[in-house]
């Protein structure tokens, strides 16, 4: 089981239920890595399987949006490899919604 | 409508920070984010003190501002223009620039999207406590941008909007006799243009499109662009930091499609080599076209001087609405024209029982437009 929250900023929301932040606790044995986040919420928190494309490509987050693990920049703490630790906040910010 | 800030994590562990994380400017706090232009890893206060830096050299090297001057910030209450007030604020205060800041925003009329923006940027406006002032599609032209795409479609909204948002920024700074009007475009918008004109072969607008202060001779209005050398992604991530306040839906009415393949090119250029978004900026600056009269060129037998020499002439004035213009009738004239005409024939469609035959025609009427 690992505690964590998300966060969906800069209008990413809309894909998301139009809900900026989850908190979520999810079933896991061993390490849960950012990958398997990702894996866990389009499987599980992406209504619309056409709106995959809005957050996903190729595998990893879509150029143009920003992933913070604890406000850091991911690429910083590993990318797709971080191992999320209870109590960590993951966010996602669209830079290319509005302007 | 309220707003929250995002949360605000902390290393909930306190676990130790490696030498190899910590920060390349202060080597004492951890680094928070890899700068795309440099690849330096730095922390947040660095962060902020760099990033602000970098635009007070910008304002100073390219004498943007005089002692005194008023400018208007072009204010949409997203996340560009949103931090372009919050530094111009800032900046004008550290360093005494001694200029006057109003806020100036265009109401385009689109339910759900500009409404909602209005509401960000009348926050900000007692955030910043600075003035604003709001013009609209509605009391310039008669027309929201909700009833032109009603009436011409959604297919050339963005051209419609785009041609009458430049012409309400004028139009509202001159009501406050403001000359100067800044705008929030980065360098990651430069550059998706210099690639865009690239890639249409539009020789013309290139030159201008690096330009970071633009005046048309003749128009009593400048614009410049303090962040010409920001990146966006800094410019999210400064406004993430500093739990601004913006609005970030997306326009109802899909972006100019060309535009938006410009911009996905150009992010996925940046994912490979973050500094290319410079680097083509560079570009954009270095292709200057040779002198003027070298580019009218001569006529050939059977040429056309109009296509042939479709330079521009600067300081002719729209015979309409007297607005600045290279031909006889400004572009919004045009289009207003082409508009008025449309209304005309669905209204009439309308009110009268009309029989096939004329139906016919209006709708070709319709169609040729
Ligand atoms: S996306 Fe197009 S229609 Fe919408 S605000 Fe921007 S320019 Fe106007
Ligand atoms: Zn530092
Ligand atoms: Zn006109």
């Amino acid at each position: 089981m690992v505690k964590l929250r998300v966060e969906f900023l800069g209008g990413l929301d809309v894909v998301f239920n139009k809900q900026r932040t989850y908190d979520l606790d999810i079933p896991s044995s061993g390490a849960f890595t950012i990958k398997d986040l990702l894996d866990y919420l389009v499987d599980k928190m992406i209504d619309n399987p056409k709106d995959v494309e809005v957050f996903i490509e190729d595998g990893t987050v879509r150029p143009g949006i920003i992933t913070l693990i604890n406000d850091a920049d991911w690429e910083l703490e590993g990318e797709l490899e971080y191992e999320i630790e209870d109590g960590d906040v993951i966010s996602f910010t669209s830079t290319l919604h509005g302007g | 409508m309220s707003w929250k800030p995002p949360s605000d994590p902390v290393n909930t562990k306190n676990k130790p920070i490696k030498v190899s994380q910590l920060c390349e400017l202060c080597h004492c706090r951890k680094a928070i984010l890899k700068r795309p232009k440099n690849l330096q890893k730095i922390c947040k206060e660095c962060f902020f003190h760099v990033f602000e830096t970098e635009i007070h050299n910008t304002i100073v090297t390219n004498n943007l501002f005089y002692p005194g001057e008023r400018v208007a910030v072009g204010a949409s209450g997203g996340k560009d223009s949103t931090v372009l007030a919050h530094i111009m604020k800032l900046l004008n205060e550290r360093y005494n620039y001694g200029i006057d800041i109003t806020l100036l925003s265009v109401d385009e009329g689109i339910v759900g999207y500009r409404d909602d923006s209005l509401a960000t940027v009348k926050r900000n406006q007692k955030q910043y406590g600075l003035p604003l002032e709001i013009v609209s599609f509605k009391e310039l032209y008669n027309w929201t941008m909700d009833e032109i795409v009603a009436t011409a479609g959604i297919r050339n909204s963005c051209t419609y909007c785009g041609v009458f948002r430049r012409q309400s920024l004028d139009r509202g700074a001159q009501k406050l006799k403001i000359h100067h009007v800044i705008t929030g475009h980065n360098a990651d918008d430069m550059a998706e243009t210099v690639l865009m004109n690239i890639l249409r072969g539009d020789v013309a607008r290139l030159e201008k499109s690096t330009a970071i202060i633009t005046q048309s001779s003749g128009s009593p209005i400048k614009r410049s662009k303090p962040f010409k050398y920001s990146y966006q992604k800094e410019i999210v991530l400064y406004a993430h930091y500093k739990k601004l306040d913006y609005f970030s839906t997306e326009c109802t009415y899909a972006p100019e499609a060309f535009r938006g393949t410009a911009r996905e090119l150009m992010k996925n250029l940046e994912a490979v080599r973050p500094s290319c978004i410079i680097d083509i900026i560079h570009s954009g600056e270095n292709l200057v076209l040779k002198e003027k009269e070298q580019r009218f060129k001569k006529l050939g037998p059977g040429e056309d001087p109009l296509t042939v020499n479709s330079g521009f002439i600067d300081g002719n004035r729209c015979e309409r609405c007297n607005y600045l213009s290279s031909n006889k009738i400004c572009k919004a004239c045009m289009l207003l024209e082409g508009l008025e005409k449309n209304r005309a024939a669905i209204t009439l469609e309308k009110d009268s029982s009309v029989d096939g035959a004329a139906r016919v025609m209006r709708t070709l009427e319709h169609l040729s437009f």
